[in-house]
């Protein structure tokens, strides 16, 4: 029983972490609190579900679809709402009422195009197959969550920490400044990284809209709360903190349910949230919170 | 002349209930943005001021006046708690905290049997009346005038320009900013209480995030540098839907537009305060 | 007045300041000088309770103040600027003068809120106060301008006079004359003088060599976060660590 429920608490947990590593990377490199990842990442499951229903592709081709689209959004938020922003100095709160302004707009259209209604992938999309080991068993719908997560995340991490990219877009975190004079594209580089961090929560959108089979405009709203509870559970702009804390979340919230009540589940992550922010601000790995503050 | 000031006022007297009410949530989230913080629980405040002073007037019959100060100091009573841990931090915590912390609101006003669950509150005795919008707001003002020109109204403006040097010259920064976020929350909790009591009905929906954004649009279109400001903006967009029906289900997305457009073209927002040169 | 005992600090691994110890006398302008990352301003930051030491303390007037918040070292007597200027750019110059004599006020909120003549009373006299600190930095006819229209100079001249206004018994003072021009200088000079001769403590971080020998009565010099000299601007000027380190031979002429 305990067993069955880690591995369900992995699926979900491996996409709260996706997740927030698109939304801790875009805070660790722009320094942006982008409220509108939550409708990035909405809008990433329907282009998903779109072209499952329109040309009957596989569940991989529909999560690079996703990616893409959603990748593109964010890349266009950043050029329209951010970017102008960027070029003078602002309040520290402008972007992200910037960005809040986008998820609205993005939400409501969204609701205008696809209505209020709730959207399933066909009957026959992902096969009912699952795979028993000791006492657990799998499905084919966990393993491929779990195996696209955790294979996209080693993938940024991989491109982050040991690629001539990956060094650029550190040291545009640590400074823009610096990193400008070192001849480093800031602006490039800043624009690749809103496109790669919201095509990661694009990914998470087309993998929670298969493993509950639900779409709607609304999608993005309870994950955006989950994933701003992981990213200070984490450490704000901490890479390893947002897996981690995404690990944590989805354990939290499974066994809530399993060994609790339900009703519970939704507050889990302001309860956390509320917690870390009262013992521990700067999250579990951090310790840069003097230098940012 | 007489006859059309009537239909007039048939027609339009519930609109100036809902800009007085509006006008009142602006100033709620005006005073925390006064200092550079962003709360974006003030909906979730004003749901909880609304359930506290129902069911005061409605289960323990309370006067009128009690229950309105329940329904503010609930909400006051909860930023404290929630404000005390956040507000140490600066920057952005405030926003995101509040954003959870509404999520759990609307929750559990959804699964509380003492509000109703999903069907709401039915029958809360219609107690409001225009005059009680009109003092209440007439108080607001002069609070806020009189806290413009103080020594603590001027505290609250060196933090928002700087948080670090506010600090070292002696200004608890973080006792003000919890300060103020707990008065927005009061009035915001008083604006839902005034604001139950001529609607008869409250939804557990009505307090969600889409009504937090309406009440940070208020603010931001009209410019924060002084409180005429949101009261402008959310005179402004309380009116504008009223006439622009033909956006009907858009509404949501025309005040997406108005924050985006406005923090980066109007960043002091529709009214301006220019020092003299 | 101020006291360090071993402070160090470390970032992220690097050892900023390196079990410092000194002691600014009543009084004094004290000079605190060395190349750029020797860790000057992270002491600042220590003292004024921005930033907390690895170890060792800071003592203030005989209290410990090692682990107070910035507001209550504040409140003790201690004001400080910016490197990089710190002023309230969308407030007059008046109101960036009154918001630092925040604590200096008694009135209450309820004082506020009820018209009582307290208000009135203390916000003339704070009035009167603040006028007289512009004028001693030549601001006094731009009192009511927005603090972003000032020149580059006279910001720093502004966040110097918002510091004074708190009426700290030490002022820490952050490179002051950086981004100045020669007559401008010269000016600041005698105005710093001229608030020490009132009894104001100075403390402060200067790179302008003509500036620190010329108003300084002791001179610490920072090298990697270590102490490599003490003593008048005469005698430290040409000790040979500190030419080796820093200042070059020509100093020592000066």
């Amino acid at each position: 029983m305990f067993l069955q429920q880690f591995v369900n608490a992995l699926a979900l947990g491996s996409v709260y972490a996706l997740f927030a590593l698109g939304f801790t990377l875009i805070f660790g490199v722009l320094e942006v609190i982008t409220l509108a990842h939550g409708a990035v990442f909405m809008i990433g499951a329907f282009a998903g579900l779109t072209v499952v229903t329109k040309f009957n592709v596989s569940p991989i081709t529909a999560i690079l679809v996703g990616m893409m689209v959603s990748g593109m959004l964010g890349w266009l938020i950043d050029l329209v709402a951010v970017r102008p922003l960027r070029k003078r100095k602002f309040h520290h709160l402008a972007p992200m009422i910037a960005t809040i302004g986008c998820a609205t707009i993005i939400i409501n259209v969204a609701q205008g195009i696809f209505g209020a209604e709730v959207y399933r992938f066909p009957f026959d999309f992902m096969p009912a197959m699952s795979y028993n080991f000791w006492a657990i068993q799998l499905t084919l719908l966990q393993i491929i969550i779990v195996g696209v997560a955790l294979s996209l995340m080693m993938m940024i991490i991989f491109l982050l920490n040991r690629t001539k990219w990956g060094k650029a877009v550190r040291a545009v975190a640590e400074s823009p400044r610096t990193a400008a004079l070192l001849g480093i594209p800031v602006e490039r580089v800043f624009q690749i990284t809103a496109f790669a961090a919201s095509a990661l929560g694009g990914a998470a959108g087309v993998l929670t809209g298969i493993n509950f089979n639900a779409i709607h405009a609304f999608m993005g709203g309870p994950i955006m709360h989950r994933g701003i509870a992981v990213i200070i559970l984490g450490g704000m702009g901490d890479i390893r903190g947002a897996v981690l804390g995404g690990l944590i979340l989805g354990f939290a919230e499974i066994m809530s349910v399993a060994y609790l009540s339900s009703d519970f589940r939704d507050a889990i992550s302001f309860g956390l949230l509320f917690v870390i922010l009262l013992i521990r601000p700067a999250g579990i790995f951090g310790s840069n919170l003097e230098r940012k503050g | 002349m007489i006859e059309f000031l009537m239909s007039f006022w048939q027609t339009y007297n519930t609109l100036f209930y809902t800009v007085l009410v509006h006008g009142m949530l602006a100033l709620s989230i005006y005073i925390t943005l006064a200092c550079g913080q962003l709360s974006l629980g003030n909906a979730a405040f004003m749901g909880i001021g609304a359930y506290t002073a129902a069911l005061f007037t409605m289960k323990l019959n309370v006067p009128f006046g009690i229950a309105l100060l329940a329904g503010g100091m609930l909400p006051a009573l909860i930023a404290l708690i929630i404000g005390a841990p956040t507000l140490r931090l600066s920057g952005v915590y405030l926003a995101m905290a509040t954003l959870g912390f509404g999520e759990v609101v609307r929750v559990a006003f959804l699964n509380m049997s003492i509000t109703g669950g999903s069907v709401g509150l039915n029958g809360v005795p219609p107690k409001t009346e225009l005059w009680h919008l009109f003092a209440a707001m007439g108080v607001l003002i002069y609070f806020f005038l009189k806290l413009k020109n103080s020594r603590f109204g001027r505290a609250l403006e060196a933090i928002r320009e700087d948080e670090v040097a506010a600090a070292v010259m002696g200004i608890k920064t973080t006792w003000f900013k919890v300060w103020a976020f707990a008065i927005g929350a009061f009035i915001a909790g008083l604006a839902g209480g005034l604001n139950a009591h001529f609607t008869y009905f409250l939804s557990p929906r009505e307090y969600g995030f889409d009504f937090a954004v309406d009440i940070l649009t208020f603010a931001i279109l009209g410019g924060t540098g002084t409180f005429w400001g949101p009261l402008i903006g959310s005179t402004i967009l309380t009116i504008l839907p009223e006439m622009l029906r033909f956006i009907g289900s858009y509404r949501l997305a025309l005040n997406g537009l108005i924050l985006v457009l406005v923090v980066i073209y109007l960043p002091n927002g529709i009214i301006t305060v220019k020092k003299k040169d | 007045m101020l006291q360090l005992e071993n402070i160090v600090k470390d970032f992220g691994g690097l050892r900023v300041l390196d079990s410092l110890s000194l002691q600014v006398g009543e009084g004094l302008i004290f000079g605190l000088i060395g190349p750029n990352g020797a860790g000057k301003t992270t002491l600042f930051n220590i003292i004024s309770g921005l930033s907390r030491p690895t170890a060792g303390r800071v003592i203030f007037n005989g209290t410990d103040i090692t682990h107070f918040a910035p507001p209550s070292i504040a409140a003790r007597g201690m004001g400080r600027t910016f490197q990089n200027i710190r002023i309230f750019k969308e407030l007059s110059l008046m109101e960036n003068l009154l918001a630092g004599m925040h604590r200096l006020y008694t009135y209450s909120p309820v004082a506020m809120l009820l018209n009582l003549p307290i208000q009135h009373r203390e916000e003339k006299a704070m009035r009167e106060k603040a006028m007289e600190i512009l004028e001693l930095f030549h601001l006094a006819g731009k009192a009511q301008r927005q603090a972003e229209s000032l020149s580059y100079g006279e910001q720093r001249k502004l966040e110097l006079a918002r510091a004074l206004a708190t009426s700290p018994k030490l002022l820490l003072v952050d490179e002051p004359a950086a981004g100045m021009n020669p007559a401008e200088t010269e000016e600041l000079m005698g105005e710093i003088v001229q608030i020490n001769n009132r009894g104001y403590t100075i403390c402060l971080i200067e790179h302008d060599m003509k500036f620190v020998m010329g108003v300084c009565r002791q001179v610490a010099v920072l090298n990697f976060g270590e102490l490599i000299a003490l003593g008048t601007p005469e005698q430290v000027k040409c000790n040979p660590q500190v030419i080796e380190a820093y200042l070059g031979k020509d100093v020592c002429k000066l």
